[in-house]
């Protein structure tokens, strides 16, 4: 044992969003700072995500030099990150139970960051029939394996998905060797900007399948083929002895699951509010674990953003220690924060008055140039027409200007999308 | 210790070979280890032990009540379920006994329930009770409505189906049985009184034979000059779901069976998971081990109906296994006097919790009936199989769902009988066997094992 370990802030995972809280509150003097990250490499996603993007449009980066210099600036600024520790389970409200090459351990905090980041979810999880064959990844396996350890994969690939990052699973695929046979979705189009999917498809020459699912993994051993289905009912085997599934992302949502935090029925992370707080006091969420999967900077600027609330409860704390009473920051005014189909999810899911962080949202069919109206008990609280068409698994965006005609009284505010 | 998996095979004659290794062909195996006299051989066609019937099915280790009383199986089921409980707390291999409810939802279910108590009690099984409704929505608050009572079971329990042939494998080999993988049997010829076995990887000889080869046993059995059975593989096909949904079943929910067919069961698994299934097709394909949408969506409508909760929750795994069914309500082994061999067929789901009473009969069998002089019988030295070291690389988790460390992989990779895929590595560490199915671990869990066996 370890023992018990003290510290102010404790962030669980060192993606961008947890290195970016931990860096803002150690940059402001909040004390001790500490992240866990359960991987022998500090800087999430990204470290394996070996291409542009990254960065600023003055300063662009890839995404594992992306990683590095958050993890530098972090470190910089006078958090300790901890790598190869995992954090197991609560051991209380604001406590966690860790495991590391030292050993077990526990660590209290006065403020507990979740970071914990999505995955995308796998064959199994989608049910998708057939054998159990060798070659089937998803692109967070596929790129760790092309980009961070060098493997082999097999000589033809079948990629599902046509949204960003499946153009980027294409793209390893191409690194390590290997042919794209054919990317198929089944939306009735891609969901990238139509640069990208002009480039896959006339400089790589890969096939788009739209309206094409999955129907069966062929081989034994080894994948032999993916049988797929279009819309119509026609089925064919893409001969192939690899196929990655693509998006389709879901939170890791273990330890606010495991601590009984309220999760948010659309995105399944944790409900949390404008400020990042989620259902329980002293514990607020960043990154992808609210809206997985979202880019790396909306996940940094996520953690600039919990941190001022992280530091207000801090004060709070402080200046309440006495009284035995929460801090201000902590009060319950925040109210759910819905969407009505065909919009998905919407991440803050909860809403107070003083909320300033824009909204993202998904939607589940594509919208062209739509107006979204925010309501609550009937009353319009904002009506915005968007210029452009919005896309399945690509990010929509409502400014927060709203959030001060939220009356904490009156019920849940919906937001929605006019025909 | 001797684990081969390539090259040639030895010269010298056995004095017996067991053709399969499942969970039945390891149990005899390691029960002929006991006879120190007798060099034994263990011969499998696939690069792990346990790779058939064994890895894919309920994972129950069952009491017997609702076997066909008087029959084989049903005594073997109650003696092996005893031995193997005992086995398992010796060695390690997990058990969880949380006791079975066989779940009636309508009238007819209902009254199928006494007969099925009367069956226990025939099967020498003493605690099976009726329950009303009530108690039934006590002890399982999620259970779906509609259901009228149940018949508890209290006896049954689940177990890790893959831990238990590799204790087995692992005791013989120890003990100086032979394991031959990747050595598929071709044909068998008869020289004198010695079997003369065509493999793969070359000839082996061996004065006595036991055909323990599962879906192929009727194959076997015509090389060896038998036409008793036909196999006819029977897929099941399950899900298993996240171990979140773990809180929403607390027993074994056995379905009634009835005329209309078996049904599905819901049971918890020792690694805190939630399985549904299986079904019942008979098929004509031994390789026909890969799941379909219309049995996935039959399983999801049974499962809703049963524990509605269980469809909110993630699927982990989805696979299907074959049973070996003869067309006939008991297991078929036979000992073949002229010939030198015994004859172990028709083994279907019971046959993990048989298994080591299975290999008792089986050598009973050949010593009666075949005329193997065992020599003399010695105690065997335990196994562990849940050991877990100390020291930094047990508290580097590589698989971060199931929480397995780097020191449990690298000594699953030192195991005298090494897994040589990832799958046989996830059966033994259960690394990638999680919820992100290797998307967080996969390459890492990779690297290892390619690192080992290079």
């Amino acid at each position: 044992m370890t023992g018990v370990r003290r510290v102010d802030v404790l962030v669980v995972g060192a993606g961008p969003a947890g290195l970016a809280t931990a860096a803002r509150l150690a940059a402001a003097g909040a004390g001790r700072v500490e992240i866990v990250e359960r991987e022998t490499q500090a800087g999430g996603a990204p470290r394996h995500s070996a291409h542009g993007g990254y960065g600023t449009l003055l300063h662009p980066l890839t995404g594992p030099a992306y990683a590095r210099l958050l993890v530098t600036a972090t470190r910089q600024a006078g958090a300790t990150v901890r790598t190869g520790v995992t954090a197991l389970d609560w051991a209380g409200p604001l406590a966690l139970h860790t495991l590391g090459a030292e050993g077990p351990g526990t660590i209290t905090a006065r403020a507990v960051v979740l970071a914990t980041g999505a995955r995308e979810r796998p064959r199994a999880a989608r049910l998708v029939p057939g054998t159990r064959p060798a070659g089937v990844y998803t692109t967070g396996e596929l790129q760790q394996a092309v980009h961070l350890y060098g493997q082999r994969i097999g000589t033809r690939a079948v990629v599902v998905g046509a949204e960003d990052v499946s153009y980027a699973a294409a793209d390893t695929v191409r690194t390590a060797g290997a042919t794209v046979v054919a990317m198929l979705t089944d939306l009735p189009g891609p969901q990238t900007t139509p640069a990208r999917a002009a480039d896959s498809r006339l400089r790589h020459g890969t096939a788009l399948l739209t309206g094409t699912t999955v129907a069966e993994l062929l081989g034994h051993g080894r994948l032999s083929g993916v049988r797929v289905r279009h819309r119509d009912g026609r089925t064919a085997v893409l001969p192939c002895d690899t196929v990655v599934f693509t998006g389709d992302f879901v939170p890791d949502h273990e330890l606010a699951r495991r601590g009984g935090l309220a999760l948010d029925a659309g995105t399944r992370g944790p409900a949390v509010d404008g400020a990042l707080r989620t259902s329980r006091p002293g514990v607020f969420a960043v990154g992808s674990v609210l809206h997985a999967v979202e880019s790396a900077a909306t996940a940094a600027r996520e953690g600039a953003h919990a941190a001022g609330a992280v530091l207000d409860h801090l004060t709070g704390i402080d200046h309440l220690a006495d009284a035995g009473r929460l801090s201000g920051a902590d009060r319950a005014d925040a109210v759910p924060l819905l969407v009505d189909p065909p919009l998905r999810w919407i991440a803050p899911n909860r809403v107070t008055p003083a909320d300033r962080l824009p909204y993202v949202l998904r939607t589940a069919t594509r919208l062209t140039r739509p107006v979204l109206r925010v309501t609550q008990n009937g009353r319009v609280l904002h009506r915005e027409r968007l210029w452009t068409a919005v896309l399945p698994n690509r990010t929509l965006r409502l400014p927060a200007g709203w959030t001060h005609r939220v009356d904490p009284q009156d019920g849940p505010v919906h937001v929605s999308v006019l025909p | 210790m001797t684990v081969t998996a390539e090259g040639p095979l030895p010269t010298a004659p056995y004095d017996v070979a067991i053709v399969g290794a499942g969970v039945v062909g390891c149990a005899i195996a390691r029960e002929l280890a006991r006879r120190p006299r007798l060099k034994v051989a263990l011969v499998e066609a696939q690069d792990d032990i346990g790779q058939g019937t064994s890895k894919a099915n309920t994972a129950i280790l069952h009491t017997g009540f609702d076997a066909v009383p008087g029959s084989l199986e049903a005594r073997l089921v109650r003696e092996g379920a005893a031995l193997l409980a005992a086995y398992a707390a010796e060695s390690g291999i997990p058990v969880e006994p949380v006791g079975a409810l066989l779940v009636a939802w309508d009238e007819e279910q209902l009254a199928a329930l006494p007969r099925l108590a009367e069956k226990a009690e025939h099967n020498e099984y003493k605690d099976a009770r009726l329950i009303g409704a009530d108690e039934l929505y006590a002890r399982e608050p999620h259970l779906g409505p509609g259901a009228l009572g149940a018949l508890h079971v209290p006896g049954e329990s689940v177990i890790c189906p893959w831990t238990t042939p590799l204790a087995y494998a692992t005791q013989a080999v120890g003990h100086g049985v032979d394991l031959h993988l990747d050595c598929r049997v071709r044909q068998v010829d008869r020289q004198g009184d010695t079997h003369v076995i065509g493999t793969g990887r070359g000839t082996l000889r061996a004065r006595f034979l036991v055909n323990a080869a599962g879906l192929h046993a009727d194959a076997l059995d015509r090389l060896l000059g038998h036409d008793d059975f036909t196999v006819t593989p029977r897929r099941g096909q399950l899900i298993v779901f996240d171990t979140f949904a773990r809180d929403l079943v607390q027993h074994i929910l056995l379905p009634v069976p009835t005329a209309l067919g078996k049904g599905v069961l819901v049971a918890p698994t020792v690694y805190g998971n939630v399985l549904l299934g299986p079904t019942a097709e008979d098929l004509d394909d031994k390789r026909a081990t890969h799941s379909t949408a219309d049995g996935l969506a039959g399983l999801r409508a049974q499962g809703g109906r049963i524990l509605p909760g269980l469809l909110d929750e993630e699927v982990t795994a989805v696979y299907a296994g074959l049973r070996a069914a003869t067309g006939h309500d008991d297991y078929r082994i036979t000992a073949h006097p002229g010939r030198a061999g015994v004859t172990v067929g028709g083994i279907r789901s019971t046959g993990l919790t048989a298994s080591l009473a299975i290999a008792d009969h089986v050598v009973g069998l050949l010593e009666t009936e075949t005329g193997l002089d065992p020599g003399p019988v010695r105690e065997l030295r335990p196994v562990r199989m849940d050991r877990r070291g100390t020291g930094p690389e047990y508290g580097i988790l590589v698989c971060h769902c199931e929480r397995v460390s780097r020191g449990e992989i690298r000594d699953a990779l030192a195991h005298p009988i090494p897994p040589r895929t990832l799958d046989g590595l996830r059966r033994r560490t259960r690394a990638r066997a999680g919820r992100c199915q290797g998307f967080h671990c996969g390459a890492a869990v990779r690297a290892l094992l390619e690192e080992a066996r290079t």
